[in-house]
């Protein structure tokens, strides 16, 4: 075992490599603007250079002039689609703007004009010969901006049903012995994945396939089918890999749909590959958001009230909002607690997800007031955590499914060596370097979504499982591959898996760290189903329990059974006792407490996640705890960070491997989040202005020397069959804070507005 | 990006007849309808960027078997002007006895990056405004000249402070030019005339009114190589930036000292990230000359070079981190061993 592949500990997988780790790192992954195209016609965005107003007229005689461009398609000769709803409001879209509909502007970077070139190098040179003459009106950028509205999210986000409360929070505040008031700030983020945001659309027939990185295939093809007023049976999607997603893949964007109709119109193959910098304008981002959070405290440290209001961005005709008080009102015991979300209508295109959504920026402000009150109270942070943590969550008085936050605290304590830290802020240094040390909470909803898979066996125990997952990085493939294998007691390589394709059964979307849960439990069942088949082939005077069965493999055995005695099943002789050759079953499997309609939204492109506070009789999440070392320059004040552990418990590990990378990057992006990522709107002109990886910084290696991810061993048999809680969004929920509280520890300023940079330290 | 034809230039006449022969009257260099290329690393950038659109490239890459010596021979250093990043920064010679030079170029970009850009390439590279770069800004005065300037109020934290106009605040953002500068280095200029040195002082040209004109170069002339007397064992650079590594600074500074008994009997200073050229603190230098070093004489040094700074919306804390970098590049030169 190595770092990269930790020795799995009790209710953890294999850490086997990854099934797609080969093709990977040789460069014969096809991802979707890889996806060979008969003739294809290049397509080239041209967007607008104003946030608000109208385009009044194109010149577009010097882009027309250009060799090989085929048309140029605007408003004024646009494609005629229907509109589709929100996702949050029963659509598919992440954004109700629908560009090349009219003459207005809704945002910066809007579509104003698609040309389409025989060649990407023509439709790209043409597209920067686009006269645009434009009325411009002013635009409200963000928060303080004149022009804005502000509203409660309650009764304008179908998703945002309620503001958590209970107790009396103000009486509690007002007679609470220490108190906390501040006030917090995030950025607007956006998630840059390495895959551009590219489409490839081409029409057979009347049939349509469409290539494009996608964290939810059947959302994109009910979606795309619904703008084009087609039968969804029409529409395919496919991408067996995705170059990342982070959210920014988990709704429809307007280009599909029109890269789709002017591929009908001009009967051709059309791929797409927009800028880096448009992927800026033409999908969501994490919008900014702004925090009070009140606290009040017994001088023991109990909590006895705590206040948390949200205010985030949104665009004018869409109420997306994260509202992550679902998640800070019910994390520690506290017996008063009120909340409010509010939306903030800018003239800027929609947000949308983006990893960990509710979480990084609500659990910023909580786990920052967390380490405010443990100065307020002389108290060691992690013992505030200890005094307040609880089985039972305030808000409904559910259990927590498990809950190993504690334990991880001091997993990860010991591994930092938290020991060694001397309290007072700036009481550690080496050389021109102040030294900090800080930590915060983590913690992530456990959810899952109804799911569909085909699972066939042959007689040589050759095994085939199609499910339309999403491998979006994460280890997808792999870990289907192992449940599959793990089931039926066949060797890992006899396996091979399909997805990332909607002509396979539907699965939910890749995002809320719902994949492994979902996926996992529904190829379970149905390998279970091709069990019970041989099973009741080979022994029908059945001398097995039903008990037995569950934990008899029946191929080749694996170690662990053969020495517990059981016996596996003769595959050769199932077969034959079947009388046929291959063993092929199809199941759909809902979590407990799915709505009725599940399975009828799932084979429509609809989401129905269960989970995390919603659930009926319980609240499920995975829990973590991290520790950062800061050290920041007495001289530059340049902000460093050596060292990230994190520990963290999220039920069954399918694969320490995966699972490893998953939050090694988690941490990563914490970091880069606290102290490198924001895009900056230049509030004039409601623009977003470091739309490139030269200025929208992300780290790099010598940016991250140390980072160690541990893995608690967990189990939980109330969540999903798999038992698994997901992890995908569990490690850059809590380094925000924990980078903050270290800066505080290191110069003993408190900083409450992201990301830090060296001109927010005044040492 | 736009259609351009190529060419590769086998000697320096057939380079400087490319050059020069797309040259129009009145077009400043950075418009030149020929451009040369040689790591390629910021032309092409801003070609695909539409920024720059010239009608011609002229591959100088041939030139470098006469153009890229590192010779720091005796008491002078030779660099030609197609010598890579990475080469110089590991020499052994110029670690040794300009390490100002070499810590420069090993700090800026990426390893990458260094393989490929040339010294020549990297003092010409041009500015990272966000505006410049982006040709959705109509009002550019470097692009446009006239059409105003997108960043004087808008977002500036990259900024300069020091060597602006009401025109222009494009910080330049290079690291090695102020290596060069702090030494007194000549630029050696080949073109029709044939070869030509000037200092370096005079290669760029602050914007004043005429921010599209960056530098004394004319269309058809080539840098050839860079020239420093004397040897600078007691010199550092110190960068101040967001990231550890693959970062502009946000202040930096060349400083090469000589002291003798205690005495600093010369002083360089130059800053990088904070000025719109190469920038030269010749009033910190004046204040170091003849004096023992202290914390308060660095401190003066650090106020006298930021002087005449100007911040604006987003880039003021440039100011006071420009002096704290000088005073600390001060206190490592002072406190090295040699």
């Amino acid at each position: 075992m190595t770092a990269a592949a930790p020795e799995p500990k009790i209710n953890m997988g294999q850490p086997v490599p990854r099934y797609d780790a080969v093709v990977k790192v040789t460069g014969r992954a096809t991802y979707a603007s890889d996806m060979p195209l008969a003739d294809p016609a290049y397509a080239f965005l041209v967007t607008s250079a104003i946030a608000k107003g109208r385009i009044d007229r194109f010149d577009l005689d010097d882009a027309r002039r250009v060799r090989g461009v085929i048309d140029i398609v605007t408003h004024e000769n646009g494609p005629k689609l229907k509109e589709s709803k929100l996702f949050s409001n029963g659509g598919y879209a992440g954004t109700t703007i629908q560009p090349l509909k009219s003459a207005d502007i809704a945002h910066d970077g809007q579509i104003i004009a698609v040309v389409i070139a025989e060649s990407y190098e023509a439709a790209r040179e043409a597209a920067n010969r686009v006269k645009v003459s434009y009325t411009a009106a002013a635009p409200s950028a963000t928060f303080d901006s004149p022009g804005t509205t502000i509203a409660a999210a309650k009764g304008q986000n179908a998703q945002f049903k309620e503001d958590p409360k209970v107790g009396n929070f103000a009486k509690a505040f007002e007679e609470a012995e220490v108190k906390l008031t501040a006030s917090y700030d995030t950025p607007t983020q956006h998630h840059n994945p390495m895959e551009l945001f590219s489409t490839s659309c081409a029409w057979m027939g009347d049939e349509l396939v469409i290539y494009e990185p996608s964290q939810f295939v059947y959302g994109l093809k009910y979606g795309v089918a619904e703008q084009l007023g087609i039968d969804a049976d029409k529409v395919r999607v496919v991408n067996p890999y995705v170059g990342g997603g982070f959210g920014s893949r988990g709704s429809m964007t307007p280009r599909t749909a029109i890269i789709a109709s002017i591929a009908k119109r001009l009967s051709r193959p059309i791929k797409l590959v927009p800028t880096r910098d448009q992927g800026f304008t033409i999908t969501t981002y994490r919008a900014e958001t702004r925090h009070e959070i009140k606290l009040g405290a017994s001088r023991d440290g109990k909590l006895l009230a705590l206040k948390h209001e949200g205010a985030e961005i949104s665009s004018r005709p869409d109420a997306y909002c994260v509202g992550g008080t679902k998640t800070t009102t019910r994390l520690y015991a506290c017996p008063n607690v009120d909340s409010l979300v509010s939306i903030v209508r800018a003239d800027r295109n929609t947000p949308g997800f983006m990893r960990s959504p509710p979480e990084v920026p609500y659990l910023f402000a909580l786990e920052s007031a967390m380490d405010e009150l443990a100065v307020k109270l002389n108290m060691d942070p992690v013992e505030l955590r200890r005094i307040n943590d609880t089985t039972v969550e305030p808000i409904g008085g559910k259990p927590y499914t498990s809950r190993s936050l504690m334990a991880c605290f001091d997993e990860a304590a010991k591994a930092f060596g938290w020991a060694q830290r001397s309290p007072q802020p700036k009481s550690m240094s080496d050389g021109d370097w102040l030294i900090g040390y800080g930590c915060a909470a983590t913690c992530y909803p456990t959810q899952m979504g109804p799911a569909a898979a085909r699972v066939r066996l042959q007689r040589d125990g050759r095994t085939r499982v199609e499910i339309a997952g999403h491998e979006i990085g994460t280890g997808a493939y792999t870990v289907v591959a192992q449940t599959a294998a793990e089931r039926l007691g066949v060797p890992l390589e006899k396996v091979a898996v399909f997805i990332g394709d909607s002509d396979l059964p539907p699965a939910p979307v890749a995002g809320g760290s719902n994949s492994t849960a979902s996926t996992c439990s529904v190829v379970m069942m149905v390998c279970d189903q091709i069990r019970q088949r041989l099973f009741k082939a080979a022994m029908p005077s059945q001398s097995l329990t039903d008990k037995a069965k569950e934990t008899v493999g029946i191929g080749q055995t694996p170690a662990t059974q053969a020495a517990k005695g059981d016996r596996p099943l003769d595959l050769e002789k199932a077969f034959d006792a079947l009388g046929v050759g291959v063993v092929e079953e199809y199941g759909e499997w809902k979590p407990e407490g799915a709505p009725l309609d599940s399975f009828r939204a799932m084979h429509s492109g609809q989401v129905r996640l269960v989970g995390g506070h919603a659930m009926k009789d319980q609240i499920a999440y995975a829990f973590g705890a991290e520790f950062v070392e800061v050290r920041v320059n007495r001289f530059t004040h340049e902000i460093r960070c050596p060292r990230l552990v994190g520990a963290f418990a999220a039920g069954r590990i399918m694969n320490p491997r995966t699972a490893r990378s998953q939050l090694m990057g988690g941490l990563i992006w914490g970091m880069s989040s606290a102290l490198l990522e924001a895009t900056d709107i230049d509030e004039r002109n409601a623009r977003y202005v470091n739309d490139n990886f030269a200025d929208y910084l992300v780290p790099v290696n010598a940016d991250v020397p140390g980072v160690e991810v541990i893995l608690l061993s967990e189990q939980d048999d109330h969540i999903n069959p798999a038992g698994v809680k997901g992890l995908g969004e569990l490690a850059n929920v809590g380094t925000n804070a924990a980078i903050c509280n270290a800066i505080y520890h290191a110069t003993g300023q408190r900083i409450r507005k992201l990301p830090v940079r060296l001109e927010n330290i005044e040492v | 990006m736009r259609p351009f034809s190529y060419q590769r230039a086998t000697d320096p006449d057939m380079a400087v007849q490319a050059l020069s022969a797309a040259a129009a009257a009145n077009n400043p260099l950075t418009q030149a309808a020929a451009q040369p290329l040689a790591g390629g690393t910021t032309l092409i950038d801003l070609m695909k960027l539409d920024v720059m659109r010239p009608a011609a490239i002229v591959d100088i890459n041939p030139l470098a078997h006469g153009w890229s010596v590192i010779e720091p021979n005796g008491d002078n250093l030779r660099l030609g002007a197609l010598a890579k990043m990475s080469d110089v920064a590991a020499h052994d010679g110029i670690q040794r006895n300009y390490p100002v030079i070499a810590n420069s170029l090993k700090l800026a970009a990426s390893a990458q990056l260094r393989n490929m850009a040339t010294l020549g390439g990297n003092v010409m590279q041009r500015t990272r405004c966000s505006y410049f770069r982006d040709v959705s800004y109509e009002n550019c005065n470097k692009r446009h000249p006239g059409s105003g300037c997108a960043a004087m109020d808008g977002v500036n934290r990259m900024h300069a402070v020091l060597g602006i106009s009401d025109q222009c605040i494009a910080t330049y953002p290079g690291d090695f030019a102020q290596a060069l500068i702090a030494l007194d280095a000549t630029v050696e200029i080949t073109g029709k005339a044939g070869t030509r040195s000037m200092p370096f002082a005079q290669l760029h040209k602050a914007p004043g009114s005429t921010p599209d004109i960056e530098t004394t170069l004319q269309p058809g002339e080539l840098i050839s190589a860079f020239a420093v007397s004397g040897r600078w064992p007691r010199s550092v650079y110190l960068k101040a930036r967001d990231r550890q590594s693959y970062e502009f600074a946000l202040s930096s500074a060349a400083v090469a000292l000589d002291v003798q008994d205690g005495t600093i009997k010369d002083a360089r200073v130059a800053l990088g990230g904070v000025a719109t050229v190469p920038w030269r603190a010749r009033e910190a230098e004046a204040l170091l000359k003849g004096q023992k070093f202290d914390e308060a004489l660095a401190q003066r040094a650090a106020d006298a070079a930021f002087a005449d700074a100007r911040g604006r919306r987003h880039n003021s804390f440039k100011i006071a981190l420009g002096k704290r970098v000088v005073a600390r590049a001060l206190q490592q030169a002072v406190t090295m061993e040699i």
